[in-house]
């Protein structure tokens, strides 16, 4: 196996690690819920009344994190490779299938591996072996 | 609005906004690095590990005690997931979200975060997602239906 040591970057990698582990604490101490995105925003597809205004909330803070993170160390160059083509078709995949897999990798990745849930691990397991898998076919078969 | 709601709304605007940043610093949000971890086969890049280590490992103690609790510490009811079934819709399902997560390096976060940033192609797999999530729900209420319309046949 070769180490991507140009990419790799493990403290900042642990410490955004722990922004998320303390977000997931502090939702979950305060709120008394799972910090799932795909839950969170799924939900507001199938509104009731009085369910709506906490998932704005969540969300609209996730929008200002760039802003914020801007404010203070500047801007981020992200890669994105993928087609328009690809992108249309994986946002359509990862909609789909963490609403049957009900969570994505914050609620079975992040909050159900931390509470010990088999449930949780067996999914985990599942999206990163197909994640894997995608990237191997993409990249070494067809590429 | 009641101080108590909006106290909670405060607190989910936070909560919202430091898991945010927290997938901007762990690098979840560039969808390179994303697929440098997912490629085994080529220059793999361990960061990704490291992000699920760090959360977990503050996570773990949060949900120990999470578990003992009733309430909330806002005085809201617990509302952690109750079902334990490792059933076909949990394994297929998460295998579909891996196929897309693969394809593009997006999960539903850092989607939406740099959505937020206004990145063009994260406002469209965004966009995308919801589709995705409204077929799920037009798929399961057509369900509901048709089993509420065979109950009141039998």
């Amino acid at each position: 196996m070769l180490i991507d040591w140009t990419h790799f970057a493990p403290w900042s990698a642990l410490a955004g690690g722990v922004l998320l582990g303390l977000a997931s604490a502090l939702f979950v101490l305060l709120n008394g819920r799972i910090l799932g995105i795909s839950g969170i925003v799924g939900g507001l597809l199938r509104p009731r009344t009085g369910d709506s205004g906490w998932r704005l909330a969540f969300v609209l803070g996730m929008l200002f994190a760039p802003g914020v993170y801007w404010l203070f160390a500047g801007a981020t160059a992200p890669r994105i490779d993928a087609s328009w083509g690809a992108v249309v078709a994986a946002g359509l995949l990862v909609g789909v299938g963490t609403r049957y897999g009900s969570g994505c990798t914050s609620g079975h990745g992040v909050c159900g591996l931390s509470r010990l849930s088999p449930r949780s691990l067996v999914a985990t397991l599942a999206f990163m072996g197909a994640g894997f898998f995608t990237v191997f076919l993409v990249r070494h078969v067809l590429g | 609005m009641k101080k108590t709601l909006v106290k909670s709304r405060l607190s989910e605007f936070v909560v919202g906004l430091v898991f945010g940043l927290g997938l901007i610093v762990s690098g979840m949000t560039d969808p390179g690095k994303v697929l440098g971890f997912l490629d085994l086969a080529g220059l793999w890049d361990p960061s990704l590990a490291f992000v699920m280590g760090g959360a977990i490992a503050v996570g773990l103690f949060a949900f120990a005690l999470a578990k003992k609790r009733t309430t909330s510490f806002l005085g809201g009811a617990m509302q952690l997931p109750t079902s334990r079934d490792i059933d076909r819709r949990l394994v297929v399902g998460s295998l579909v979200f891996g196929v897309g997560w693969g394809l593009a390096g997006f999960c539903p976060g850092p989607a939406i975060v740099s959505a937020g940033a206004g990145q063009p192609k994260a406002i469209v797999f965004v966009l995308a997602m919801l589709v995705g999530m409204w077929l799920f729900e037009v798929a399961e209420g057509r369900l509901r239906s048709t089993a509420i319309n065979q109950a009141g046949t039998h």
